[in-house]
This record gives structure tokens, sequence and C-alpha cells, in this order.
């Protein structure tokens, strides 16, 4: 189970993100059950990357020229957030993994598949937006054949929903598990612990992946000020589960960590904590400017391992920017151009089966 | 007869039998105990949980999203207050999804006073709840309706509220449930759990039919020509113990218990409020942004140039709560003479 944990000191560099640290946590699994991080794998980990950071940037030059009113996202998650998309094992139903998500799991979304055009929809909130037609904050995620549940501005709540379908798929059997997404600000509402305590009820243990993305503030208070520790993934030693910390800028080391938590879960059917150090580049939100903090960045340190490593040029890592880039600004040509929500879509969906004409008499 | 406990245990079983319930759940809601009202014993899904409302409606959610079909229980509603977040979320998922998601859950709750609950047994919760979109909102008086009522709700493929009148849970019925056993100690041995240790106890169920009572349908209990009466949950059967003292003195009421509080029957209201031209709404939860307020503006807006005479609302009095000793009760929640008084006073008013 859990060694010391590292000091604040050990887990944090001076910019502000994360250094390397770590916990030992869950027995060995018997056997891997996830696809190992060869070189072309870690190649298309980069080009996932790559994605989800352009993808961002696009949505937040959309916000500062007037093609959306309000950005929140995950820029500064990406090595965290893309190992974690490329592991779940996607699919509708219990016998796949349900992701329970907040709102800077862009990374993880793009990183199992979404179109880059869809959160462009959502961040103008056009009525094609797929996620919510334009009536939420951009990343706020809702895809029923992916198990990805409506994401909620709430920051805790996907705690305890996440109680819920871990227990159908305790009951359903086989392999899935249910990955919960958040920050540490959020940890510090009750949800949190309410998780811990559900999740290992005797006999009742549920199989979920607690994943916490440490990036030492919430909104403008930094975490120092308002929580003893920064390894809130000691939390959950009291409970018997399995915890680490890892540094989250390194996506090798966590798509090993990720994978390890995730055959652990899909062999006991138990809960596992793990918690990522990352980087928040461009602060809290458009509320706060959006503008770029001087943080690790994980996207260039993976450049310069990869090449490093032999596995990519700097042209071709140029290449897959490039690529992305030109897929984003055809994208923002096609949405700028799609239709709005209007009247005759704010009765929609209030329930299911759109009992419009009784809400009229109502 | 069944009472109304036993009403909402026997439509829970055949919810587990026939409809997919996976899941009901609450603090003291499986063995040994069975809910604190006896309304969950025996049932083959009920299981305990901690004492933690959020917990409950946050799994009851999860459940839902994951296929099952949840009943939850929050054992009174004075608890339910640090879970409204919670609640919104489950009412607004199918609307912020676009329509990806929907909810079928249920959550059942014991509101109201009449038990000398004191300030955290007693709260009404229907003003509160009927706030919080993407509800609907049920409320029997009587077991045969809680039985048609909790169906529906189970049926319900939105997330349904069901509000179970606590001073009225030990009330039998006086129709008989579609499968009841007409002889009510047949009924009590077969599914009443023993006093003491009942670890080997197991209830041995009369086998139920469907019945619904559907959703957004008021009922007329009585009627008249003087006045309208609208009511629900507890003080339903007060105002109908009114209406028939009051027909000796020879003023006649339509009285119609709401059972569904949101959506609204509107037809219905309007019916009988076009025909009488006077309205009286009765139930005892604050009177300050209450429940009946919308009533009575959706009874403005649909039959205002048939009144007769200004409608009225007797609620409870606009107080923290309902304190335990008698006197705060009977001097702030509606009692059976001021909802008499009320009854003579709007059928006799001047036109």
């Amino acid at each position: 189970m859990a060694q010391a944990t590292p000091s604040p000191a050990e887990t944090r560099s001076q910019n502000g993100a994360a250094a390397t640290s770590s916990q030992v946590a869950a027995p060995e699994p018997p056997a891997a059950l996830h696809p190992p991080l060869t070189p072309e794998r870690k190649v298309a980990m980069h080009d996932l990357m790559v994605k989800a950071r352009a993808t961002e940037e696009m949505l937040i030059r959309m916000m500062r020229t007037g093609h959306g009113y309000f950005w929140i996202g995950g820029p500064g998650e990406e090595a965290f957030g893309v190992p974690t998309g490329m592991l779940v094992h996607k699919g509708e139903g219990p016998d796949f993994d349900y992701l329970h998500l907040h709102y800077r799991s862009s990374p993880l979304v793009l990183a199992m598949g979404a179109e880059p055009i869809d959160l462009m929809r959502q961040m103008r909130s056009t009525a094609t937006d797929p996620y919510s037609k334009g009536r939420n904050f951009v990343n706020h995620f809702a895809i029923k054949r992916w198990n990805v549940v409506p994401v909620t501005p709430t920051i805790e709540t996907q705690y305890v929903v996440a109680l819920g379908t871990g227990r159908v798929q305790r009951r359903h059997g086989g392999k899935g598990l249910s990955i919960i997404t958040g920050g540490d600000a959020g940890t510090a509402e009750g949800d949190f612990a309410s998780c811990l305590n559900w999740a290992t009820r005797p006999g009742e243990e549920l199989p979920l992946l607690i994943l916490v993305a440490q990036n030492f503030y919430g909104i403008s208070t930094p975490a120092g000020q308002v929580q003893a520790s920064p390894d809130i993934a000691q939390r959950a030693a009291p409970f018997g589960i399995p915890h680490r910390v890892i540094d989250g800028n390194d996506p090798v080391l966590a798509y090993e960590a990720l994978a390890e938590a995730m055959d652990y879960i899909r062999t006991e059917r138990k809960p596992f904590c793990l918690q990522g150090n990352v980087s928040r580049l461009y602060g809290h939100s458009s509320s706060s400017g959006a503008q770029r903090h001087a943080e690790r960045d994980c996207v260039l340190e993976y450049e310069q391992r990869l090449q490093d490593e032999d596995l990519m040029t700097k042209a071709e890592i140029e290449a897959v920017w490039q690529r992305w880039q030109t897929l984003l600004q055809e994208g923002l040509a096609q949405v700028i151009q799609e239709p709005m929500p209007g009247k005759e879509h704010v009765l929609q969906h209030v329930f299911y089966e759109d009992k419009i004409t009784q809400l009229q008499e109502n | 007869m069944a009472n109304l406990a036993q009403a909402i245990r026997m439509a829970l079983h055949y919810g587990e039998e026939h409809l997919g319930v996976t899941d009901i759940f609450g603090q003291d809601v499986g063995a040994p105990l069975g809910g604190v009202f006896t309304a969950t014993q025996g049932l083959k899904t009920a299981w305990n949980t901690p004492l933690d409302e959020r917990g409950i409606i946050g799994t009851a959610l999860g459940i839902a999203y994951a296929g099952g079909k949840p009943v939850a229980e929050i054992q009174f509603c004075d608890y339910i207050y640090n879970v409204i977040d919670l609640l919104k979320l489950c009412g607004n998922a199918h609307w912020s999804s676009a329509g990806e998601f929907n909810v079928p859950m249920v959550v059942m709750t014991p509101v109201g006073s009449g038990i000398h609950g004191s300030m955290y047994h007693s709260h009404s919760f229907e003003s509160m709840m009927t706030h919080i979109q993407g509800w609907k909102v049920v409320m029997p008086s009587n077991a045969k309706d809680a039985y048609g009522l909790l169906i529906s709700a189970i049926k319900e493929p939105n997330p349904v509220m069901f509000l179970a009148p606590k001073a009225l849970m030990r009330q039998k019925g006086d129709e008989l449930i579609p499968g009841e056993p007409a002889d009510e100690k047949t009924l009590n041995a077969m599914i009443n759990a023993p006093l003491g240790d009942r670890t080997a106890w197991t209830p041995r169920w009369p086998e139920l039919t469907d019945f619904s009572v559907p959703i957004g349908e008021a009922k007329l209990v009585r009627e008249g020509t003087r006045a309208t009466v609208v009511s629900y949950g507890r003080m339903l059967p007060i105002c109908v113990t009114a209406a028939d003292d009051l027909a000796r003195e020879g003023l006649d009421f339509d009285v119609i218990d709401l059972r569904t509080l949101y959506p609204l029957d509107v037809p219905t209201l309007k019916r009988s409020v076009e025909k009488t031209g006077r309205l009286l709404i009765v139930n005892e939860d604050t009177e300050i942004t209450n429940y009946g307020e919308h009533v009575m503006r959706k009874m403005i807006d649909e039959a205002f140039y048939s009144l007769e005479a200004p409608p009225v609302l007797l609620a409870g009095l606009d107080v923290p709560g309902v304190g335990l000793a008698w006197g705060y009760e009977q001097n702030s929640v509606p009692q059976p003479e001021e909802i008499v008084n009320a009854m003579r006073k709007l059928a006799t008013e001047r036109a």
C-alpha cells in the first residue's frame, strides 16, 4: 500500500507545476489488460496531445474573437488526460467504462475520438452543438454512445453519481469501470469523501478510478491556503484504497500508472485513487483572462523527449501541429455558418419524449 | 384494507417483479428495519445506505444513467435540503445533454406534519420541489392512489418525486388495491415483518396486478356547486370531511385531490372553477411562495371571469418550523375547524 508521501517541495517545481513523485499503491495485477506503450503508440499519443492543445488554443481564440461567450478547459492536462482517454474501454453500457468528467477533460475526450469541431460548436453555442445544443459551457460533454455522462459545472457531484454506475457495473460483472475526474479544489466538497466511503462498503466495493488533477489552484486561491496537504490521494488511505501521486506532466509515466490502476480495478473490482500533478496553462477560465502562464508545458517536454528518443523529428512534430491547426481553421469556417438556437429549441428536452403541449398548458 | 405504507410496499414489489426496479435504497430502507415507516419491508432489491443523502441521490442518478431503475428514499424531506443541487442535475440532465440522456428514477420522501415530528420531521417540500424543473411531482392522499401513483412513477422515463404524507402512512384505504386480499389480517400476516428477530422472515406477496394512476390527473372526490376546494396529501381527507359536514348545512363543494402537483391538471381545475366561481386551496406548506399560489395564478389566468369571489389560500404560517408542543402545530398548520370555516365563508360570501 501507500508509502511515505513526498513533501510539497518534491512534488512541485518553482514555477508552480509538478515535478516527479510517486507512491506505490496496488498489488501487482495478474496480467496486463492494456495495450503496451509501443513507440508507435507514443507517437500516436503525441498526436492526440497536440490535437487537445491546438483545440483548446482555438477555443480560447474563439472566445477572444467574439465566437463564444466563455471559455474553460484543460490545456496543461494533456499528459494526464490523453493517456486516460487512450486507455478507456469505450462503448455504451456497463460492459464499458463510464466517464464522470469535469470541465478540464478535453484531452481525455479528444483522445477517445471526439471531433474538435464539436467542441467548437459548443464554444460558439450553436444549435448543432451535439453535447448541449448551445445550452452549456464548452467542455461540458454528454456522449451516450461512449458512456460519457453529462458534465456539469458543479465540480464535485461526479464523485457521487459514479457510485451508481459503479454499482451497476459491480452487479453486471465484466471488466468495465467508472472513471471520475476532478480537480484538487473540488475534492474539498463532501462528495469526494462520500465517494471514498461508498466505494469501500464491505462486500460492496465499487470499480472506480478516482482521478485527481492537482493544478494547485481553485480559481484564484492557491491550494496551500486551503488544504493541509497537496497530496489529495492520501485521503484514500484510511479507506484502504490503493492510491498514488504522479507527475501528471509526464505522459509516459501517466500512461503506465493509469494502465496499472485500471488493470487493478478491472481485475479486483475495487477502487483506486490516482493523482496527477498538472499545469494550468491558461489560468482558470476566460474570467481570469485565459493568459498563458509560466508553468511546465507537458506537450513541449514530450516533444523534446520524442526527439531525444529518435521517435520523431522536429519537422514531423511541426507537421502534426500544422495538420491540426489547418483542420481547426477549416472547422471554424464551418462552425460560424451554423445555426444558433432559437425560440423553437427552448422547450425541447425538458422532459423525455418532449411533451411540449403539456408543458405549455402548465 | 392496506394502509398507505403497505400500499407503497406492494407497489415497489410490483415494480421489482414487473417493471424492472433494480434498487430500492436509502437509510434504514433494507433489512432489518425496512424503512422507518415499514414501507420497504421484505423487498428483494432493498438495501441500506450510509447516512448520506448526497450519496443516495448521486447513486440513484448513476444507476439511472447506467440503465437501472432506482427508487431512492430520503428518510424525511427535512433532510433533503443538502441535495438540492443533485436534484437539479437529475432534472436538467435531459435538457442540458440535448436529449442524449434521460433519467428514469424515483425518489420517495415523507412530508408534512401531524405526527409530533418537531422541527425536523414536519417540513413540507412541495413548494421547493415543484420549483426544480425536469421533475414530475406526485403526492397521494390514500393507499390506493399511493399504489397507482408509485407504479406510474416507476414507469416514467423522467425523474419523479413521490411525496408521502407521513401522517397518513398508517391510514387504511377504503378501496382494495388490485390483488390485495380482502381480509386485512391476512394481508398483515403475509407482508408485515414480525416484531423482534426477523432474520428468517420472508414475505408472501399477494398476486398484485398493474394499476396506474396517471401522472397529471387530478380526481374530483366530492361534487358540489358552492365552491372548489383543491388540496392533496394529508390535508385532502380533512377537506373531504369538512365538505361532508358542510353538506349537512346545505353547502356542497367540489373537492379536488390533485394527486400530481407537476404537471398540474389544469383542465380539471378549470372545469370546476368555471362551475363554482369560487376557489379555496388548502395545504400545510408555509404560505410565502407556496405551491398553492401557483394553482391560484393558473386559475386567475384560465378562469378569471368565472370567479365570483377572491380565491383563497389556506396554508401553514410563515414560521421556521413546526414546533413540537401541540400549541405550535395547532396554531401554525391548518386545522379542521379552520378549513370548515374557510369553506363556509367562501361559499357564503357575496358575489
